[in-house]
C-alpha cells in the first residue's frame, strides 16, 4: 500500500510541475522569428564582436530586424554576405575583404630598449609604466595584446619582438586594431597586394626618430618628393601612402634614408616567413 | 525574531555555506574570475534558492508528511528545484529580458548547483518553522554571495600580481579558497541556535 502512495504522490508532483511548466510555456512564450535561427547558422559562430554586437545571435537578430547590414561579418566575409542576403531576400552590396598590417618594423636590434621591463605581459600596461620600455614611444612593445585578441589565431609574436599577421588565417575583422594601444595595426584592402606602405607610425621629429630606431620615419620628405603620382603626404611628421593613387614604381624605396619604405608584397605573409628569412625583405630593399 | 536574527547572522557568517559547510564550490571556483558574473550568479542563486526553500517546505510538511513519504524528500526536492529553475527562466523571458539577459547562462547552471538541494534538504531537517525555512533560504544564498563577491575581489586582483610559476591558475585559486575558509573559522562558536 505504501509503495502504491509513493508511486502516486510522485506521479502527482511531477504532473502538477509538468503542467505548470507548460502552461508556463504558452503564457509567457516569447515569439522568436524564425529567421534568426537561419541567420545565426549561416554566420561563423566565432562571437568575435567585429559586427559591433554582442555575438552571433546578437548581430542575427539585428539583421532580420534590418538594423544591421548582412554584410557587417567581416570575419564572414563575401561568401556569409551572399547566404545572408539570399537567406532574406536583399540586395547584396560588395563588401572588400581586409586584411591586418603591422606598421612598425623596429624589431629588438633595430628599436633599442630604454630599460629591462619585468612586469605584467600587456602591452598597454607597460606603455603607461614610464612610457614604455622602448625607446621609441610609437613603436611595438611586442608583448602581444594583438596576439591575444586575435579570435582566429592569424597573429603570432615573432622571435624579433614583433607581431606578424598570417594572411591567409586574417580575416580583418579588426580586433586586434582595437587592441593596439599604440595604433600600429590597420586594416587594409586586400586587393591584389599592390601598393608601398611607410612601415612606422613614429610622428617624431627627425632627429629623435633617428636616435632610437634605425628604421623610422624621419620626416624627410625625400619620398614625397621623389614620388611621380604624388601619392605621398606628410601627416604628421609621418610619410603616409595613398594606396589609391600608388602605382607600385618603386621610386620613393631608394630615396628612402632609413629605408622604411616597402612594397606590400615584401611584408611577411607568416610566421614562418619571417624565421626562415630573418630580415631579408628589410635590409636587400632598404639599402 | 530573535531566531531569525540569529539564523540571519550564523548562515551568512558562522556557518557559511560555501566556506565552512563546503556546497557549492563549484560555481565558487568557475564564476568568481570576475566581479561583473559573481555578482550575476549571486543574484540568480538569492532568487532560486529562496524560491526552492518557500516550495520544497511546503511540499514536505503538507504532502509528503502527511503521507509518511519523507524517504522521498531527495527525488522530491530534485524535481522540484528542476522545474523550479525552468519556471523561472521562461517567466523571466517573457517579463524581464533585461533580467534575463543579466542573469544569462547562470539561470540553467543553478539546476546543478549543490547548495540549492542542501538548503531544501536542511530546512527540514533543522525542522525549521515556515518563516524561518524562508529566512534560512535567503541567508544561506546571501552567504554564498557573500563568499562568491569576495573570491571574485581577491582573483581580480590576483590577476594583476606577480604569482611564482608553480602556483598559477587553480593553484593559487585553491589556495585562497583554503585560507579565505580559515578566515571564516573565526566566526566558530560566535553563536548557535
Amino acid at each position: 500500500m505504501q509503495i502504491l502512495y509513493a508511486i502516486i504522490a510522485l506521479g502527482l508532483i511531477g504532473l502538477a510541475f509538468g503542467i505548470l511548466l507548460s502552461m508556463a510555456a504558452k503564457v509567457f512564450a516569447v515569439k522568436v522569428d524564425p529567421r534568426v535561427d537561419k541567420v545565426k547558422d549561416v554566420l561563423p559562430g566565432a562571437n568575435c564582436g567585429a559586427c559591433g554586437y554582442a555575438g552571433c545571435v546578437q548581430f542575427a537578430e539585428a539583421v532580420v530586424r534590418g538594423e544591421a547590414d548582412p554584410a557587417g561579418c567581416i570575419p564572414g566575409g563575401r561568401d556569409t554576405a551572399s547566404a545572408l542576403a539570399a537567406e532574406l531576400g536583399l540586395e547584396m552590396a560588395e563588401t572588400e575583404p581586409l586584411v591586418a598590417t603591422v606598421f612598425c618594423i623596429g624589431d629588438n636590434e633595430k628599436a633599442a630598449d630604454l630599460f629591462i621591463y619585468d612586469g605584467v605581459e600587456d602591452c598597454a600596461v607597460a606603455g603607461i609604466f614610464n612610457g614604455g620600455f622602448k625607446a621609441c614611444m610609437y613603436g611595438c612593445l611586442g608583448l602581444g595584446n594583438c596576439v591575444r585578441a586575435c579570435p582566429f589565431e592569424a597573429i603570432e609574436m615573432g622571435s624579433h619582438g614583433l607581431p606578424v599577421v598570417d594572411q591567409e588565417a586574417c580575416t580583418g575583422c579588426g580586433l586586434c586594431v582595437n587592441a593596439c594601444p599604440r595604433d600600429l595595426i590597420k586594416t587594409l584592402p586586400r586587393g591584389s597586394n599592390q601598393g608601398h606602405l611607410v612601415l612606422c607610425s613614429s610622428h617624431g621629429r627627425g632627429k629623435s626618430v633617428s636616435k632610437v630606431c634605425s628604421v623610422g620615419c624621419i620626416a624627410c620628405k625625400a619620398c614625397v618628393k621623389a614620388c611621380p603620382q604624388e601619392a605621398i603626404d606628410m601627416e604628421e611628421k609621418l610619410a603616409v601612402i595613398d594606396l589609391d593613387k600608388c602605382d607600385d614604381c618603386g621610386e620613393c624605396v631608394p630615396v628612402c634614408p632609413p629605408g622604411t619604405i616597402y612594397p606590400r608584397t615584401a611584408i611577411p605573409r607568416n610566421l614562418a616567413d619571417v624565421e626562415s628569412r630573418p630580415a631579408a625583405a628589410v635590409s636587400e630593399e632598404g639599402s | 525574531m530573535e531566531t531569525l536574527l540569529s539564523i540571519i547572522f550564523i548562515y551568512i557568517l558562522v556557518d557559511n555555506f560555501v566556506l565552512q559547510r563546503f556546497f557549492g564550490i563549484c560555481p565558487f571556483l568557475g564564476v568568481s574570475r570576475k566581479m561583473e558574473t559573481a555578482v550575476g550568479m549571486s543574484m540568480a542563486v538569492i532568487f532560486v534558492m529562496t524560491m526552492a526553500t518557500l516550495v520544497t517546505w511546503l511540499l514536505y510538511t503538507f504532502v509528503l508528511v502527511q503521507f509518511n513519504l519523507e524517504y522521498l524528500q531527495i527525488v522530491t526536492f530534485i524535481l522540484v528545484i528542476a522545474s523550479l529553475v525552468q519556471l523561472v527562466e521562461t517567466t523571466l523571458r517573457k517579463i524581464s529580458p533585461t533580467l534575463y539577459q543579466g542573469l544569462g547562462i547562470f539561470l540553467p547552471l543553478i539546476t546543478t548547483n549543490c547548495a540549492i538541494m542542501a538548503v531544501a534538504l536542511l530546512a527540514v531537517r533543522e525542522e525549521f518553522a515556515f518563516i524561518e525555512a524562508v529566512v534560512f533560504g535567503v541567508a544561506a544564498s546571501l552567504g554564498f554571495s557573500l563568499a562568491l563577491v569576495i573570491m571574485a575581489g581577491i582573483r581580480e586582483r590576483l590577476e594583476l600580481a606577480n604569482i611564482p610559476d608553480v602556483l598559477q591558475g587553480s593553484a593559487v585559486t585553491l589556495i585562497t579558497a583554503g585560507i579565505l575558509s580559515l578566515a571564516f573559522q573565526g566566526f566558530r562558536g560566535m553563536l548557535t541556535l
